[in-house]
């Protein structure tokens, strides 16, 4: 059976044995990224002078993609609009397209079907890149943890720089997270980037 | 709301039409025996009077030592509902005849019994998983499923 040339029975096998693969190879958390805490760059004057006005410029203007994957995705959805209003800290509108955006928030519950998607997604974002886990779901699994279909935590896929607790973290506690991410890339050196 | 149809006559009634299809009824629904699920199905949905002419849902039960597929319709021109079940007693190849023919709403419902329970629906138009992927091991809603 096929519709438009693809041959749909090859498509299912491939996305399964995909799957099967990265159950397989993602048993152990990426490790967290970490490198901003290095003190010896931080002493070096000019690279923190330009480090200073580069990050500045990267905070100052984020560009989230929307990963919305579950109950928590409504919250992220709250805390763009009016109400709480993103745009107050340099994101206008959640980007529908990776391609045009460095941060990526996880919101929701990670399923192993959706595990390849969210890796995708991930490497088509341009460096540099950041990835907040929103919600306990997006953690470790929540309290989906010892089902037969969910991802026990996104930093088994994708490192992941900030995480929210919560199910689900209220808006304000999103805004929070963001701010720890913008005192992390505050933090980050050219030399690293 | 729906009005449920006097189920111990509507028996009564299929009965007579199809020979030993009854496993049993109460006045809540109508057990079949699997074989005759989808000339029931035809009969229920084509017949004046009765015209159940759309599917609701369609769910499956797991009772460790059988399956119970559940087909809930309701007759928009009568107003009426009826609970209809079918009784599976092979639990290591469980088929059921699929009622997508008749109604064609049944499809994804049924991939979705067959993904997570699985019940095979004979002459079902594309019977494959629907949420999990290929090659997952095992039905998850089975009550004997293991995790690992
Ligand atoms: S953490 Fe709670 S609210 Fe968020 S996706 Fe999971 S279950 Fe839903």
């Amino acid at each position: 059976m096929g519709i438009d040339g693809f041959d749909i029975p090859n498509l299912d096998r491939d996305e399964g044995a995909d799957i099967e693969s990265m159950r397989k190879a993602c048993t152990l958390a990426v490790p967290d990224p970490v490198g901003w805490q290095e003190e010896d760059i931080s002493r070096n004057v000019l690279v923190t002078t330009v480090d200073a006005v580069i990050n500045w410029s990267r905070r100052a203007s984020l560009w989230p993609v929307n990963f919305g994957l579950a109950c928590c995705a409504f919250e992220m959805i709250a805390t763009a609009s009016s109400r709480f209003d993103i745009s107050r800290f340099g994101m206008e509108i959640l980007r529908p397209s990776p391609r045009q955006a460095d941060l990526m928030i996880v919101s929701g519950t990670l399923t192993w079907k959706m595990a390849p998607a969210l890796k995708r997604i991930y490497s088509q974002m341009a460096e540099p890149k950041w990835v907040i886990a929103m919600g306990a779901c997006a953690i470790s699994g929540g309290l989906f943890h010892r089902s037969y279909s969910v991802v026990h935590g996104v930093n088994l896929i994708v490192p992941v720089d900030v995480y929210i607790p919560g199910c689900p973290p209220r808006p304000e506690a999103l805004l929070n997270g963001i701010q720890k991410l913008y005192e992390k890339i505050q933090k980050q050196s050219i030399a690293q980037k | 709301m729906t009005k449920p149809v006097a189920t111990k006559e509507l028996a009564d009634r299929l009965e007579r039409e199809f020979q030993g299809c009854i496993i049993e009824s109460s006045d809540k629904d109508i057990v079949v025996k699997a074989e005759f699920v989808s000339k029931i199905a035809l009969y229920l949905k084509d017949t004046p009077g009765l015209e159940f002419d759309y599917l609701n849902y369609v769910t499956a039960v797991d009772y460790k030592d059988y399956f119970m597929v559940v087909y809930n319709l309701i007759s928009l021109k009568n107003n009426a509902s009826l609970i209809l079940k079918t009784r599976c007693d092979n639990r290591e190849n469980p088929t059921v005849p699929s009622v997508v023919g008749v109604w064609k709403g049944a499809d994804f419902q049924e991939r979705e019994i067959y993904d997570l329970m699985g019940i095979r629906f004979e002459n079902h138009p594309d019977l494959k998983r629907i949420f999990l992927w290929d090659g997952f091991a095992g039905y998850p809603l089975r009550k004997d499923f293991v995790n690992q």
